[in-house]
């Protein structure tokens, strides 16, 4: 190609939009940061630089106030179970569906497809009353329940994996004499651990962002998770803006984190289970 | 050994199967099935006994315009959707370029979609509220106080107010499944299309967007599906307010079943959520297949 010394206005226009959409990006979150460590007697405008940064008293109160700390304990407790059932159940629907032929494969692979065009707000008319039969409501296995269920992304993903995973692999392990079992258990398992790890992501993520489920399930003050306790927190707060912006700090910390130490494996959850799925 | 496998085949398929699929069966066909016998019926969601209703929720559904009416609050998020994924696919297209800090863009983009939802919510409620928020803070500054507006309390404005935090939300989202659709298309392809003599913009629009066809068919999906669900924002920042302005089809759905407890007709409204979204993938479906073959 020819290099061109002169600058060139698309490339130009590349960088003004970038910048346009990185401010729209980070002005809410400005803002947020900005108000998140003003005192009582500091001005109310948003814009005004708070006195000091280092000002942690709002985080203190709304820690204490919001119960953040039963929130985050409850979250991650729900996440932990959640997560592990759901990647055992995950990984053996896939290692079932991938290496054992049968009928009714193509079935059961589109019962999970359509399963995840159900918007799942509408069924919860029907899963309350179940939740509540089966003496789970008002416990964390409600939201457990619910998420632990293998999903239609996880199997896509998974089964593009194993379909990689070359099957002289399984046959020599059944030459030597190893079970179906142990070769799910010692082959496919620990062979798909690069998807396990961007699916553990992507679904703490989804977890850690839901609202409605902990809402309609969990009303009891002490099984509050992370999105309810701003809920509760802000509309028995009305007004005091600095307390909510250091509880929106303190909840949105923790996956910005994740996701910036994480982002490849998250870019690569997002792309896989879309484009291919 | 072929016979101990097999036996070992048909006891792997029923172990490895039987708790994913009752669960999928428990949560979601039994619901499922169960939405649609509970339409037709006017059960309270306590009674032991339940009416026969026949159509008539239904009927109720299509006529009574608090109902069915509401789509027309989502609208805008239609709209903001389609905005979406014209954006993304822009900044797609300018991030597979060869630009400089094309990393720290990608990821500062996607990071909204990251954040906790209902955060992002109170976060938005900051930026829009009338008297202290950021927005009308930042119009006064800039010598636009005629454009200072009581964006959640305004009827005619909240549901842009609320669709553009959806915007804000998944942009980067949507960018990045189109990036990756981009990327898988093979570098010498646009080498070809420079040495036939084609510009930017021919390549952009003969090569480009043809090869993204499908990517855009899944992404309008979900932009559309998501619009005629949209939940979370109107329930935490408005409740559907002022006077029910900001309502959607499924908080009125929720409401109905469990603040009303007429499970009937939320079933009802739940089934025809779950049809309209079908519709439109079959629609895709279809016109997608109709120009593949023309």
């Amino acid at each position: 190609m020819i290099t061109n010394r002169k600058i060139d206005p698309v490339q130009w226009l590349k960088y003004v939009l970038l910048g346009i959409a990185s401010l729209i990006v980070l002005f809410p979150p400005y803002v947020v940061v900005l108000n998140a460590f003003k005192g009582p007697d500091e001005s109310s405008s948003p814009f005004a630089l708070p006195a000091s940064f280092l000002n942690f008293e709002n985080f203190r109160i709304v820690i204490d106030k919001a119960d953040i700390l039963q929130a985050f304990g409850n979250t991650f407790l729900v996440i932990a179970v959640s997560l592990v059932g759901n990647i055992v159940f995950g990984t053996m629907v896939s290692y079932a569906l991938a290496r054992i032929a049968f009928k009714g494969k193509g079935l059961i692979l589109g019962l999970f497809l359509f399963a995840s065009i159900i918007p799942t707000i509408t069924t919860q008319v029907v899963i309350f009353s179940l939740i509540q039969s089966l003496g789970v409501f008002n416990t964390l296995f409600a939201p457990i329940l619910l998420f632990v269920g293998a999903d239609v992304l996880q199997i896509t993903i998974y089964l593009q994996f194993i379909r990689n995973i070359p099957e002289e692999l399984d046959e020599s392990a059944m030459i030597d004499g190893a079970s179906l079992f142990r070769i799910y258990r010692s082959i496919i398992f620990p062979l798909l651990s690069p998807a396990t790890v961007t699916l553990v992501i992507l679904k703490t993520i989804n977890i850690y962002n839901e609202l409605y489920i902990p809402f309609l399930y969990m009303p009891k003050q002490k099984l509050v998770m992370v999105s309810t306790s701003i809920m509760r927190f802000a509309s028995n707060n009305q007004a005091q803006w600095s307390y909510i912006c250091a509880t929106i700090l303190i909840i949105m910390v923790p996956t910005v984190l994740l996701y910036l130490f994480l982002q490849r494996y998250i870019f690569a959850g997002v792309t896989n289970g879309a484009v291919k799925g | 050994m072929g016979n101990s496998y097999n036996r070992q085949r048909i006891l792997i398929l029923i172990t490895f199967l039987f708790i994913p699929l009752g669960l999928l069966g428990l949560f979601t066909y039994y619901p499922a099935v169960r939405l649609l016998y509970l339409s037709f019926t006017d059960w309270d969601g306590i009674s032991k006994t339940v009416n026969f209703l026949g159509l008539d929720n239904y009927k109720e559904v299509f006529t009574n315009p608090d109902l069915f009416g509401v789509f027309i609050h989502q609208i805008p998020y239609v709209l903001g959707g389609v905005l979406q994924n014209i954006v993304a696919i822009l900044f797609a297209v300018i991030l597979n370029s060869r630009i400089k800090g094309r990393n720290l863009f990608r990821v500062l983009l996607f990071v909204p979609y990251i954040m906790n939802g209902v955060a992002v919510a109170f976060m938005f409620q900051y930026v829009f509220d009338t008297n202290n928020g950021s927005l009308n803070a930042l119009l006064g500054m800039a010598g636009l106080s005629s454009l200072q507006h009581s964006w959640l309390g305004d009827t005619s404005l909240v549901n842009f107010s609320l669709a553009s935090v959806s915007f804000w939300r998944y942009m980067g989202y949507t960018m990045i499944i189109y990036l990756g659709a981009l990327q898988s298309i093979p570098g010498d392809m646009y080498e070809a299309a420079t040495i036939d003599g084609a510009n930017r913009f021919q390549s952009l629009w003969y090569l480009t967007l043809p090869s993204l066809t499908q990517v855009i068919q899944l992404n309008m999906f979900l932009t559309l599906s998501g619009a005629l669900a949209v939940f979370d924002l109107p329930f935490v920042l408005t409740k559907g307010g002022p006077v029910g302005s900001s309502e959607t089809f499924l908080l009125k759905t929720t409401e109905t079943a469990f603040t009303f407890n007429n499970y009937g007709l939320a079933s009802a409204m739940s089934i025809v959520l779950l049809i309209l979204t079908v519709v439109i993938l079959l629609v895709q479906n279809v016109a997608l297949k109709r120009r593949g073959d023309a």
